[in-house]
């Protein structure tokens, strides 16, 4: 009990920041029209992408002599080039074609 | 000096991301929200590279700027090349990249606590644990998504009692990482952890159907965005807490209103798939088999030309076909004529909610005639001609008449109210969701067999004869 109560004084800050942000992601996608739910999801997909800044970080304060880990941060921030990238730029494919009727 | 300007970076990062999805929520504004996401990306990215305090050798920049590099010269080829249907197993598989990289950044995480022997504050082991679990599930989970859109795995696989065994597994998985995470563990276990999870995600999309998989996907998008909140969270990393989170709460809101536009709880897509029903739809079949009339190309064209109101209903066997284009062609071909044409958009025709709309947008088909099903469906009724065009389960009437059918409870578009039916299918098979469709026996209805592209070329060039 003594360790929960610990762990939430704490981190509280941390606390707040996440219920508050929760509630900002319900509300920005809140009475979205159906017609932009792909484009909406494919643009979620690639922000969770911001993954890759911890792949970076772990990269910058990894040990040059550890060889496995600089195999797994190579692979991370690969990967969250590819999701971040990718993401954004089918994104823009599917919202370019909402543009082209005038 | 360097720490906070990162900070900045990492501030402006969270709300270009807030603002961007809020701004993707608008027709008008959306692609300019995209772009303004990845504005914010690329500042916190090359913030996180180039304001890092601390000695770093060049051989590290050299691994990470050459990473990088190979990652968006792959993944922009990738996104420039795809065709428009195969988006949403794209969207899948860049998913599951964004989930194995959280799984990766904890292993590693494990691999530096092992070296060094520290021992970490259990807030730190869970959050290193959390992400390696979940990241896990939503890679493995992802790329069977992926197979399953792209056909190579198109029959849900169940082992019995699949829900049984899914569920003991989940339990396991969970209990394995909470010891894991209290006890510090080894690199064994964390090997052992990451191949159980990835095992997890694989039970728990092989059973469910490929109908299904638009609402998967989005739910293994939020599972990608906690895990990055997690990461953001170990590193006390705002950017990541504020992008992870809001993709894990705007992914989770998105996939509870994908199971209410197909009127079932997200609980009954999980663990109920389509097993349960498919028994009674068999059983049911037998009574519905009645005969199913065919009609000529020269038949349609005719009754088309003559109708003053025709609705198209297209699935995803027009996505396949590829035939946004000539639908398109037919659709004006007919306006010329003095014919009324709308489109009946099912909120979950094609693979995922709104595929539909981006590839007949594609085809330059205006905005205005995409008509919601809600708005539609009164209509139908006054309709001389519904074309269904490679969709089955959204015009399936036993969806409201049938209480053993799999899909009952469904909204449909009432395409069985209008004067004639016309159907385009390849064959006689039975749909996505692999039950029959008593329509195709209705009276009113006629078959139009062939592949919709060539079918409805072979339609435009009849009609320009007339």
């Amino acid at each position: 009990m003594e360790q929960i109560l610990s762990f939430f004084n704490d981190n509280k800050e941390m606390i707040y920041f996440i219920i508050l942000s929760v509630f900002v992601g319900v509300e920005v996608i809140g009475g979205v029209p159906t017609v932009l739910h792909t484009p909406l999801m494919s643009g979620a997909n690639a922000i969770h992408g911001v993954v890759i800044v911890g792949a970076i970080y772990v990269m910058l304060n990894v040990d040059p002599t550890d060889t496995l880990a600089l195999i797994l941060g190579f692979l991370a921030v690969l990967l969250g080039t590819l999701n971040v990238v990718g993401g954004f730029v089918v994104t823009d494919r599917m919202l370019e074609m909402f543009k082209k009727k005038k | 000096m360097k720490q906070h300007l990162l900070e900045i970076c990492y501030l402006i990062g969270s709300v270009t991301f807030i603002m961007g999805l809020k701004m993707m929520g608008n027709a008008k504004t959306a692609r300019n929200g995209n772009l303004l996401g990845a504005v914010g990306m690329t500042l916190a990215i090359f913030g996180t590279i180039f304001l890092h305090e601390g000695e770093v050798p060049g051989m590290i920049y050299g691994l990470i700027f050459a990473s990088i590099a190979i990652g968006t010269v792959i993944g922009w080829m990738t996104a420039v090349k795809v065709q428009m249907t195969k988006m949403p197993e794209l969207v899948s598989m860049f998913n599951g990249m964004g989930g194995l990289c959280a799984a990766l950044i904890s292993l590693i995480e494990f691999t530096h606590l092992i070296h060094t022997g520290e021992v970490a504050p259990i807030g730190t082991m869970i959050a290193i644990v959390a992400g390696l679990v979940i990241g896990s599930v939503s890679f493995s989970g992802s790329i069977i998504a992926f197979l399953k859109l792209n056909g190579t795995m198109n029959k849900p696989i169940r082992l019995p009692s699949y829900n049984m065994i899914n569920n003991i597994v989940m339990l396991a998985v969970l209990v394995f990482a909470g010891y894991v995470a209290v006890s510090g563990g080894s690199m064994i276990l964390a090997y052992a952890l990451f191949a159980s999870a990835l095992l997890y995600g694989i039970l728990f999309t092989i059973p469910i159907g490929g109908a299904d998989m638009p609402v998967v996907i989005s739910l293994l998008n939020s599972f990608t965005g906690l895990a990055a909140a997690f990461g953001g969270f170990l590193y006390d990393n705002k950017v990541m807490l504020t992008g992870g989170i809001l993709v894990g709460s705007a992914g989770t809101l998105l996939t509870l209103v994908m199971c209410k536009a197909m009127n079932r709880p997200l609980s009954n897509v999980i663990f109920g798939a389509f097993g349960a029903g498919t028994a009674g739809a068999d059983a049911g079949s037998s009574t519905t088999k009645g005969s199913t009339k065919e009609a000529s190309v020269s038949d349609v064209a005719v009754l088309m030309n003559y109708s003053k109101k025709v609705v198209i209903v297209p699935g995803y066997g027009l996505a396949v076909a590829q035939a946004q284009h000539v639908i398109h062609e037919l659709e004006m071909l007919l306006e010329e004529r003095g014919v009324e044409v709308k489109y009946a958009i099912h909120p979950v025709a094609g693979r995922m909610p709104g595929h539909m709309n981006v590839l007949l947008a594609e085809a330059n088909v205006d905005y205005g005639k995409l008509v919601e099903m809600e708005e539609i469906n009164p209509e139908f009724a006054t309709t001389d001609v519904v074309l269904i065009v490679g969709a089955n389960d959204v015009v399936n009437p036993a969806a409201k008449n049938n209480p053993a059918s799999p899909i009952y409870g469904m909204p449909i578009l009432e395409a069985e109210n209008a004067k004639n039916i016309i159907i385009n299918k390849r064959s006689m098979n039975a749909g996505y969701a692999g039950i029959d469709n008593e329509l195709f026996y209705n009276p009113k209805a006629s078959m139009f067999f062939g592949d919709a592209k060539k079918a409805l070329t072979e339609l435009v060039a009849e009609l320009k004869t007339m």
